[in-house]
């Protein structure tokens, strides 16, 4: 095994990176819709289904001219969302399985579409819908450096080529001109991102509005279908502007993962469609890199780049399920030990008060851990002793005046939440203990004119 | 293989070779048990979680086949291919449990990770293969598409196998599955292991997800699990009726598109069976009796008629005069949107019943029957608006239009307990004058 | 991990407390929590419930009464406390308790028929794998019957109004043959009809010994339906007879706001151990 290595080179690198990375960072955007409305699997569904639009398009116009395909995609786009909600009015049928329904079947027209095509050698392939052709991205314009990169004409393409003299015969074999600048897939693409954001961008108002509350936009006097079929036919754009490239299953992934991810993120709209951006960035190249970095360590040759951005994607989901700090599980876990410590914490102090009360301000500690479990007092003791609330002594525990204050504001809760249990829920008295003890560690307190619990204690006074 | 040319009628009647023969008879078994296993699918409403299923089982297949010629052993080998994966299958089924337990996502993204992050596993383990090992591949890709027509005897009985033990499987289980779909608190309080029978269901449907990604590729499986059952969906109530025809149904679409494909050049088996599955779906949908589109739209025109009738009927005893002249018939067609073609089926319909006895240039001549029916529904119209004005609040020049609404459909025992509450608080609707009958 | 229902910190002096349940009594939940999302829904709730009673549970929108009866019934995680069914523990007394879910809580639109519905309450007599006999049938039938249904019993669901739907539910219970009856609002949005059949069908297993709990919300017809009444907001607020618990103070308590702290301690509780801080 050795260091994963990736050497990036302009001419075959450059045009792969920037379409994953156009194809994530657009569809990443409009997924954010997506997985808020909960209809996700809309856009797996419509990825599926643009294929036999893509087919016809290519058959009718026989070239990949990016206009027909665009239309063919957004024909075909709409086209599964007014079937899935034809076969969901007309046949009841469930959503799920509606769009099961329609998309396989259509699924099933595109290959069955391109199997023929294929037979009269056209060159349309049913494994490039699924994982796109990125390797094939490369840029046909010899580009030897970097200074070259920050040409003009090394982008248009037109790049006069000087004369091929045959050095047998002198003849002059070719004299091209280039026209391989920017692969046409990569301009697509740029197109489609800079109009999914002008979308985003121009009709944020209302997708969110959409997104939260369809019916609200609608009394609103937005039309929240209209809105839903645009955003449609956008997904079924940003489909067929990546698929070319990278395949349909990144573009589900993308649709999907990072909008997900940066679900767990935020809770805000905007910083969550920031996160999205962020993922679906990081995601295409660091997958580009490690499709060929991973295989490296074992000298092994390089693996789908596409099917590499769309791990990443899963990769970065798992770690932001684990380790994002508003919901991940990490966090959550560490919370619920400081809570479970500050628990431990309070229930030493109210019983050191108790203690006091009856005029004991010396506590030993074995008495104290048949209040407070063992574990418990030990890292309760340890934090009580740092913030300084309590002394322990040759094995006696004893209160400092801050602790005896702290002590005494939770008995003053413990107490009013028994009075207003008793008083005002219709607890019997010999059981409120046990609920007042899960509630003194709680913020909301009742707000009673008592001065003793209903066990005839006193309340201590609120500092 | 078969490039000879078998014809059609040979392929159908499994005289066309071996080999074809085989695959025809495996594909149909294989659709017999998806559309029996996949009622419960669409029933239990997991028809997208298969989904997911039948894509995550790629990286399965990649890493089984790597493992295995890891260890020396035959990479192609069909058993240890399936096994990995059922192992992956079952993974991402219980991966989208996590993601639904453990986070905030709901059900369709959860769903949609898996299947594209699972895929893309599979995707880069295919890759791997195809660029890393002398012998490429080996033609596991076909998995992606399927590839019926390769298939060796020995895979066919294999997916034939799994395909009967899925059919039996259902048919013991049905009573228990059926429960456990329609209530599944009501199966838990009465001590039935609800956790058990569920992965008993989904355990089936990875089985025939598995067996059926040879043959149609692990794409389109799932279409031939939801499919049938939807299609059969509408034609009957009954639930054995159900699983029976959504077996027919995948196995007719098994059947004819393994035929149908053996014909064309490059036999995309796959694609072929699941749009005949899909054209079966289209006829069911349009034509079926019991809820396909032509019958509901019958039935509501038939609903259109009978209060068409009823408008006109009532129309005609209010005015006391069998003969309804055409002016006032042509005032009715424009109050209540009658088109013409409408108005020659009322009329029809009205004939048909004995309502009206004919019709001339001068009117509508309504027969005594159709005065009756016309004299029921204005009382009936009567009452509802007395109802309406006493009890429910609501002001007079509200009635008439809640009115008709609701007079056309009321039957006779409630149109006795309106007669009772209104005669409770003392107000009785006599029966209207008009035309004596 | 805390736990961090109200009940589970109980020190072991506590437990002491709890009371003998008699033996005779069909249902006895001791300090029963139900969280959802871990926001606490029902409250440390003891109850006995006496025997060969119907006995309503009454109370407020969101006071967790349908949580009671699936938290008795195990639909629902408990946070803590016991429930026992004639002293013994739930998996033991399964065939001896009968449930009719709400109405909603199930797909109409499912093809099976009324008496398909009706037979699954013998399912488990009958076990598993095997068809369902003509005997079954035929006791499917006879619960149909009693509830005015026997002549749509080959009727597809779907095409049963609101009432009818929640007769062939009660139905089903009948087919159980059980001893005690949970009824998650038998009588909401039924007709007169219906709600007639309902309260016949109550009447006839009070009498045949039976006891049922049913979750009811139309306040007035409580005295003339129920002989008990449990008044529930998210915690038994008063429990008995009609006669001495139905009380319009009662009443007041359990419709009024004055629980609203409890409701904002649950809220807190759920924040707490979500592991938000607190605002």
């Amino acid at each position: 095994m050795s260091w994963p290595a990736f050497q990036f080179d302009v001419a075959l690198d450059l045009f792969p990176m920037l379409a994953g990375l156009l194809a994530a960072v657009g569809c990443g955007l409009l997924g954010n819709f997506l997985v808020l409305r909960r209809i996700s699997l809309m856009g797996d569904a419509i990825s599926h289904s643009v294929l036999p639009g893509l087919v016809i398009a290519f058959l009718i116009a026989t070239s990949r001219s990016p206009l027909a395909m665009f239309v063919g995609a957004a024909v075909a786009g709409i086209a599964t969302v007014v079937l899935v909600e034809l076969v969901k009015k007309l046949g009841r049928v469930e959503p799920g399985a509606a769009m099961g329904v329609v998309f396989s079947v259509l699924f099933a027209l595109g290959v069955l579409l391109i199997e023929s095509a294929a037979v009269r050698h056209v060159d349309l392939d049913a494994d490039c819908v699924l994982h796109g052709q990125l390797e094939t991205l490369f840029w046909t314009t010899p580009v030897q450096s970097w200074d070259e990169v920050f040409q003009l004409r090394t982008w248009t393409g037109y790049v006069i080529d000087p004369a091929v003299v045959n050095p047998e015969t002198g003849e002059v074999v070719r004299s091209a001109i280039y026209h391989q600048g920017v692969p046409r897939q990569v301009v697509t693409l740029a197109v489609m991102v800079l109009a999914a954001f002008a979308f985003v961008g121009l009709l944020f108002k209302e997708l969110r509005i959409a997104a939260f509350d369809p019916a609200l936009a609608t009394t609103l006097g937005f039309n929240a279908s209209a809105l839903h079929y645009a955003l449609m036919v956008f997904v079924a754009a940003a489909t067929v502007a990546s698929f070319e490239a990278v395949g349909s299953i990144l573009v589900i992934a993308m649709l999907i993962c990072p909008a997900a991810t940066a679900r767990l993120m935020t809770d805000r709209l905007l910083a969550q469609i920031a996160w999205s951006l962020a993922f679906a960035i990081a995601a295409s190249i660091g997958g580009y890199v490690a499709a060929t970095a991973i295989p490296s360590m074992w000298g092994k040759e390089p693996v789908n780049a596409a099917g590499s951005m769309t791990v990443a994607a899963g990769v970065l989901l798992t770690l932001a399920i684990v380790v994002s700090p508003k919901h991940g599980l990490v966090v959550r876990a560490i919370r619920r030990r400081r809570l479970a410590a500050s628990v431990a914490l309070d229930d030493l102090l109210a019983a050191l008060f108790r203690f006091a009360e009856q005029g004991e301000p010396k506590v030993p500690r074995a008495r104290l851990a048949q209040l407070v479990p063992g574990i418990r007092l030990d890292r309760a003791l340890g934090l009580a002793r740092k913030r300084d609330l309590v002394t322990l002594d040759d094995g006696l525990v004893a209160l400092t005046p801050t602790g005896l204050d702290t002590g005494g504001a939770i008995i003053r809760r413990h107490r009013l939440w028994e009075t207003y249990l008793v008083e005002q829920a219709g607890v019997s008295p010999d059981h409120v203990h046990e609920t007042a003890e899960r509630l003194e560690h709680l913020p909301p307190q009742p707000d009673l004119p008592a001065d003793t619990d209903p066990h005839g204690k006193a309340i201590p006074p609120g500092v | 293989m078969i490039d000879a040319g078998p014809s059609l009628v040979e392929t159908l009647t499994f005289r066309a070779g071996f080999n074809t023969s085989l695959v025809v008879a495996g594909t149909t078994l294989l659709g017999l048990a998806a559309g029996v296993v996949g009622v419960f699918a669409m029933l239990r409403k997991r028809a997208l979680m298969a989904d997911a299923l039948s894509h995550a089982t790629l990286p399965g297949i990649a890493a089984a086949f790597l493992a295995a010629s890891w260890l020396g052993a035959e990479g192609r080998s069909m058993p240890v291919l399936l096994a990995g994966a059922v192992f992956t299958g079952v993974l991402g089924v219980l991966a989208i449990q996590a993601i639904l337990r453990y986070t905030r996502l709901h059900e369709d993204a959860a769903i949609g990770i898996v299947l594209s992050v699972f895929f893309g596993v599979g995707v880069v383990g295919l890759s791997y293969i195809q660029a890393n090992r002398a012998d490429g591949s080996a033609g596991i890709d076909a998995f992606i598409y399927g590839q019926a027509a390769s298939m060796q005897p020995s895979d066919v009985r294999l997916m034939a196998g799994i395909a009967i033990f899925g059919v039996l499987a259902t048919a013991l289980l049905l009573k228990e599955f059926t429960l456990v779909a329609f209530n599944d608190a009501f199966a838990r309080v009465t001590g039935w292991p609800v956790s058990l029978i569920d992965l008993l269901m989904m355990a089936l449907v990875v089985l025939v997800t598995v067996a059926g990604i040879q043959a149609v590729g692990l794409i389109l499986v799932v279409a031939l699990l939801i499919i049938p059952s939807v299609a059969a969906r509408f034609w009957t109530e009954r639930i054995w009726l159900l699983v029976l025809l959504a077996g027919v149904f995948g196995a007719a679409s098994g059947y004819l598109g393994a035929v149908i494909s053996s014909m064309l050049p490059r036999k995309p088996a796959g694609a072929v069976i699941v749009l005949t599955a899909g054209g079966v779906f289209a006829l069911s949908l349009i034509a079926a009796p019991a809820r396909g589109v032509i019958a509901a739209s019958f039935r509501r025109l038939g609903l259109r008629l009978r209060i068409a009738s009823d408008h006109l009927l009532e129309a005609a005893f209010e005015r006391g005069d069998h003969l309804l002249s055409r002016a006032a018939v042509d005032d009715l067609a424009t109050v209540r949107g009658w088109s013409t073609p409408f108005r020659v089926l009322l009329l029809f319909r009205l004939r048909l019943a004995g309502f009206v006895a004919g019709s001339t240039k001068a009117g509508v001549s309504v027969s005594p029957a159709g005065l009756a029916r016309g004299q029921r529904v204005s009382r009936n119209h009567a009452l509802w608006e007395q109802y309406l004005i006493s009890d429910a609040d609501i002001a007079p020049s509200h009635v008439d239009w809640s009115v008709d609404q609701v007079e056309h459909v009321l039957s006779d025992e409630l149109i006795a307990r309106l007669e009772a509450r209104l005669a409770e608080r003392g107000i009785s609707v006599p029966a209207p004058a008009g035309h004596s009958s | 991990m805390p736990e961090l229902s109200p009940t589970a910190a109980r020190r072991p002096t506590n437990l002491a407390e709890r009371p003998e349940h008699s033996p005779d009594s069909p249902l006895s939940v001791h300090a029963m929590t139900v969280a959802y999302h871990r926001k606490p829904v029902l409250w440390d709730v003891d109850y006995d419930a006496p025997p060969n009673r119907l006995i309503a549970i009454v109370g407020p929108n969101g006071a967790g009464k349908s949580t009671l009866i699936k938290g008795c019934l195990g639909l629902v995680p408990r946070s803590s406390g016991q429930v026992e069914f004639w002293g013994r523990p739930h998996g033991e007394a399964r065939s001896r308790l009968g449930y009719v879910p709400q109405r909603e809580s199930v797909d109409w639109d499912f093809p099976v028929s009324a008496l398909d519905v009706v037979c699954m309450g013998r399912y488990r007599r009958i076990g598993w794998c095997r068809p369902v006999s003509r005997k079954h049938k035929r006791a499917s039938l006879d619960a149909l019957d009693r509830v005015g249904m026997a002549d749509l019993a080959k009727r597809q669901i779907s095409q049963l109004s609101g009432g009818q739907q929640q007769r062939v539910f009660l139905a089903r219970a009948l087919a159980q043959e059980a001893e005690l009856y949970f009824m998650d609002e038998p009588f909401a949005g039924v007709d007169a009809a219906t709600e007639r059949a309902i309260v016949d069908v109550l009447r006839d297993l009070r009498a045949a010994g039976r006891t049922v709990i049913a979750v009811h919300h139309d306040l007035q017809t409580v005295p003339e339906y129920f002989d008990d009444v449990i008044l529930l907001n998210m915690r038994v607020v008063a429990s008995g007879p009609v006669a001495e618990v139905f009380t319009q103070e009662n009443l007041h308590q359990t419709y009024g706001g004055r629980l609203t702290l409890l409701a904002e301690a649950a809220e807190a509780v759920a924040r707490a151990a979500s592991g938000e801080r607190a605002p």
